[in-house]
């Protein structure tokens, strides 16, 4: 296989970059390792739209933040991707430091352009948030915070970049870098070799693995775990913006927010850690993010029960902390997206056209002339909850997939499983149906939809019940058929759990 | 979009809808639709293969299909519509129901009347908070079982539950006898939270360890589940250090409980009790809406099909009799108290002037096992009107009793329902 430009990496960063360059007549293929996009740090974070008002606006990642800000309504406009901006923050603080440090987190904001500021006394608090804990006395009002789903922005972006004529390469693992005369010419995957004039690496968390191929090796991805929760719907009117807890000496601050489909997300704490598989949530984590946080901004919300899951994001922060965005200083053709933690969902536009920038600076000859045909959108996916009665009606006389409820807590029907498999990038494992269509997603996490999701997976893909995976891989959610498993094998590895 | 006239629409065609269904037609209801999600009737009975349903109801033991069909072909041979595959999207205040299938699209249904019996979902590994990674390989001890029963599949080889629930104990015996090696039962309580006889049958037959005051405290693997670390807890349900013991297993089942599904009944508007997480109800299953009825597990979860039955049945019967114009308006409401050894009492409240019933039938559950002792009814002038022994109380057990009406008169205002050893006689 033969490409103009390689992308490593499909994560939003990957995706946004792919969907950039896709715009010229380039011949490009994004691999991923893993078996769907948005996968690694994409996946799982806080789900928002920073407006930048409490960010450096000198380094790198405060500018890109900033310049993403002014296109990324547009950009979701054109890919029909959900977008709630502005939503507004407020920082809610308990003492009376607090209120010095918004002060000058203000002073920030507004240098950084952020208009309608506003600093909330404890009445004026209380009034925007009632349900906050009454102990709260200070807060902060910023304006311009948004929510997005990011399954559905990174998704929309590789599918985008699909339409227009890339090719997006799943379970491909990039094992090495071919190098001639100092300058990259193509890579070796798990799926055979593949020639190339450029690579992008937006490989994430293993952005430093994949600059070390080309000797690229002056950072570091030291993984920082943030755990989560995710709350039941029926929470939805607790708050109405955006809550930062106000940054104390052990953590940065914590949020409260709500997300584009109406639960709460309440998190993270920032722990490093060495193992970048290191996904798992612990109950000492857990405890102190809603002791610290959650419970003491918002006292109703519970510890357990109307908690549909708790998980874990790792953010890809570098040595520096900051974005690392260069062409390698080591080879020709090389450039990196590393270092990406937050606010990267935000800034991949602003990212995505500084790489840009880089491709053309390498000089590879590039034909940057725009596409004959090219779409600067795509079709958004069907999903009911969005029509009126009268347009499912008609749609289900159309295709009557569209009428059969498959996902009873969030009302998914067959037809948008279907369409999901069946789409650009298509989903082909039960987390990706979940990430597409949110069916899985509600308050029984897939204990009576799963079955028929596997059911029409496996219909779908033409294969086996037993190859149908929970999230790619050897993720296999059944193991045989009945009556399959010998008794002796069960015999054999007898041992029962004795106190 | 498409309407539909009925005098009385039942959410669920499971063993609550359908009894409901089958006493509100045998009471004179003319025109009676039941909806129900999957393509056929039944519910979650259609997947309890096993047997033991049935004993109190037709004094006979059935498996859960035989005990489902008894009532499917009685519907059978009555004039009363279903439609399958039917997902009730709203409910609105003015008796519209807004359904949705293959065939009729998006349509309306006017009633007179609504059962809710839309039974009840299984909590969740999230609902529980149990930390560590998150691969394949963990599901509820019921998505097993649809797994296993419906479609034919195993869902591991070697397996551990999480919860001594009925329906982790029935698959812990169904996967045994499917040769997968069930390792264990572990339960956070000091006792088991299924009915004594599923304890017996499913465990200690097999020889399947139960280890009661135990946890769950991390899970691991990353693709498929590779083992979990169980550890004892202490009376606050903490963890004890040095208790700690990994177990491998590629299969994690959890049977931690029952939430009813009350999605439509809390958008409607229908008041909710916290503990039983249902509609508060009188003894005619009546909600705080005079033409919303609730039954089965919607309303309060049971552990034998039997009661639900007997339920749903009260509130076919009420609502026959409200769509047939008798009063339905509680006269001269009696509120139900309890002490603190008892979780819950339904009916909440009962109506002191209702006279259609001889005796009325209550279903509670206690907080904590016990032997040797008394249930008493007292009313508010302090009088005994009930003193029942009773041999075992558990959590696990639904306990009912029949108080008859004539106990309750017109200056009834309080009723309370105590167990205790102190009041032995």
């Amino acid at each position: 296989m033969k490409t103009d430009v390689l992308i490593i990496g499909g994560g939003v960063i990957g995706a946004s970059v792919a969907h950039q360059l896709a715009r010229y007549n380039l011949d490009i293929i994004l691999v991923e390792k893993a078996s769907d996009v948005c996968m690694g740090t994409s996946k799982a974070n806080s789900a928002m739209i920073h407006s930048g008002f409490n960010i450096d606006g000198d380094t790198l990642k405060g500018q890109l933040v900033l310049a993403a800000n002014k296109v990324i309504k547009q950009l979701c406009q054109d890919l029909k991707v959900d977008l709630v901006k502005p939503l507004g923050s407020i920082t809610v603080g308990f003492e009376e430091a607090d209120l010095e440090k918004m002060k000058k987190t203000m002073a920030n904001g507004i240098k950084n352009g952020i208009q309608g500021m506003k600093l909330l006394n404890q009445i004026e608090l209380h009034e925007m948030e009632p349900h906050l804990n009454p102990d709260a006395k200070y807060g902060l009002f910023e304006p311009e915070t948004g929510i997005i789903n990011p399954f559905e922005y990174t998704v929309a972006l590789a599918e985008n970049a699909v339409i227009n004529g890339a090719k997006v390469l799943l379970d491909t693992e990039v094992l090495d870098i071919i190098i001639e005369n100092k300058t990259v010419t193509g890579v070796k995957t798990n799926k055979g070799d593949i020639a190339t004039k450029i690579i992008i690496n937006a490989a994430g968390l293993y952005a430093d693995k994949i600059a070390a191929m080309v000797e690229d090796i002056d950072f570091e991805i030291k993984p920082r775990k943030g755990q989560y929760f995710l709350y039941d719907k029926k929470w939805r009117d607790i708050l109405t913006y955006t809550i930062y807890s106000a940054p104390t000496k052990v953590s940065k601050g914590m949020i409260v927010v709500p997300t584009i489909d109406g639960n709460i997300l309440a998190g993270s704490n920032a722990e490093a850690v060495e193992d970048k598989t290191d996904l798992r949530t612990t109950a000492q984590a857990l405890d102190q993010i809603y002791t610290s946080a959650i419970s003491h901004l918002f006292p109703e919300l519970p510890r357990m029960g109307d908690v549909i899951t708790t998980f874990t994001g790792l953010r890809a922060s570098s040595t520096n902390e900051d974005f690392i965005i260069e062409s390698a200083k080591t080879v020709t053709g090389f450039i990196n997206a590393a270092g990406i933690q937050s606010p990267g969902l935000t800034s991949a536009p602003a990212i995505a056209a500084m790489i840009e920038g880089l491709v053309r600076a390498e000089n590879r000859d590039l034909d940057f002339s725009p596409k004959a045909n090219y779409e600067k959108g795509r079709q958004a996916p069907v999903q009911l909850s969005d029509l009126s009665y009268e347009e499912r009606t008609a749609l289900i006389e159309e295709n009557p997939d569209y009428g059969e409820i498959i996902c009873r807590c969030e009302s998914i029907s067959k037809g948008e499983i279907m369409d999901a498999i069946h789409r650009p990038i298509p989903a082909t494992n039960m987390d990706a149906i979940k990430r597409r269509v949110r069916a899985g997603m509600g308050r029984c996490q897939g204990g009576f939809c799963g079955p028929k999701v596997l059911g029409i997976l496996s219909k779908e893909l033409g294969i086996s019940p037993l190859e149908v995976t929970q999230k790619g891989s050897a993720s296999f959610v059944l193991t045989s058929k009945n009556k399959e498993l010998s008794l002796e094998e069960g015999d054999r590895n007898y041992e029962k759990i004795r106190v | 979009m498409k309407k539909l006239e009925y005098d009385l629409v039942i959410i669920g065609g499971g063993p609550a809808g359908l009894a409901a269904a089958l006493e509100a037609k045998r009471n004179g209801v003319p025109k009676i639709l039941i909806c129900e999600r999957a393509p056929y009737l039944g519910g979650i009975l259609n997947q309890c293969i096993h047997n033991g349903f049935g004993l109190q109801y037709f004094k006979e033991e059935l498996t859960g299909p035989e005990y489902a069909s008894r009532f499917i072909e009685e519907l059978e041979n009555s004039d009363i519509d279903v439609k399958l595959g039917t997902m009730v999207m709203e409910i609105m205040v003015d008796k519209k129901v807004i359904a949705v299938n293959r065939e009729d699209g998006m349509f309306q249904i006017d009633t007179k009347a609504l059962i809710l019996a839309m039974g009840c979902r299984e909590r969740t590994r999230g609902a529980i908070t149990i930390p560590g990674s998150r691969p394949a390989g963990i599901m509820t001890a019921g998505t097993a079982q649809s797994y296993v029963n419906l479609e034919g599949y195993l869902p591991g080889k070697e397996v551990v539950i999480l919860g001594s629930g009925d329906i982790g104990l029935i698959m812990a015996r169904r996967l045994t006898l499917e040769g997968v090696n069930v390792k264990g039962v572990i339960e956070l309580m000091p006792y088991s939270t299924g009915l004594i006889r599923n304890k017996v049958q499913c465990l200690d037959d097999f020889d399947i360890p139960l280890l009661l005051s135990h946890s769950i405290t991390e899970v691991h693997g990353n693709e498929r589940l590779e083992g979990v670390t169980i550890a004892e807890v202490d009376k606050s349900f903490k963890p004890i250090e040095g208790t700690e013991q990994y177990v491998s297993c590629d299969t994690l089942l959890l049977s931690v409980g029952l939430i009813p599904e009350n999605e439509l009944s809390n958008n409607l508007g229908c008041e909710m009790d916290k503990v039983t997480r249902g509609p508060v109800v009188n003894e005619k299953r009546i909600t705080n809406i005079p033409w919303v009825f609730a039954c089965g597990n919607v309303l309060h979860v049971h552990d034998l099909v039997d009661n639900v039955t007997e339920e749903a049945e009260i509130a076919g019967k009420a609502a026959a009799a409200f769509i047939n114009n008798k009063k339905n308006e509680v006269e001269k409401e009696v509120i139900i108290t309890h002490d603190n050894n008892i979780g819950y009492v339904v009916p909440q409240h009962i109506d002191a002037l209702n006279n259609q019933e001889q005796t009325i039938k209550f279903f509670l559950r206690v907080r904590n096992s016990d032997e040797d002792v008394r249930l008493i009814v007292k009313d508010n002038f302090n009088k005994t009107l009930l003193n029942l022994k009773k041999t075992i109380v558990e959590p696990g057990t639904m306990v009912t009793f029949n108080l008859p009406r004539e106990f309750v008169t017109k200056d009834t205002s309080s009723i309370d329902i105590s167990i205790s050893k102190e009041q032995a006689q």
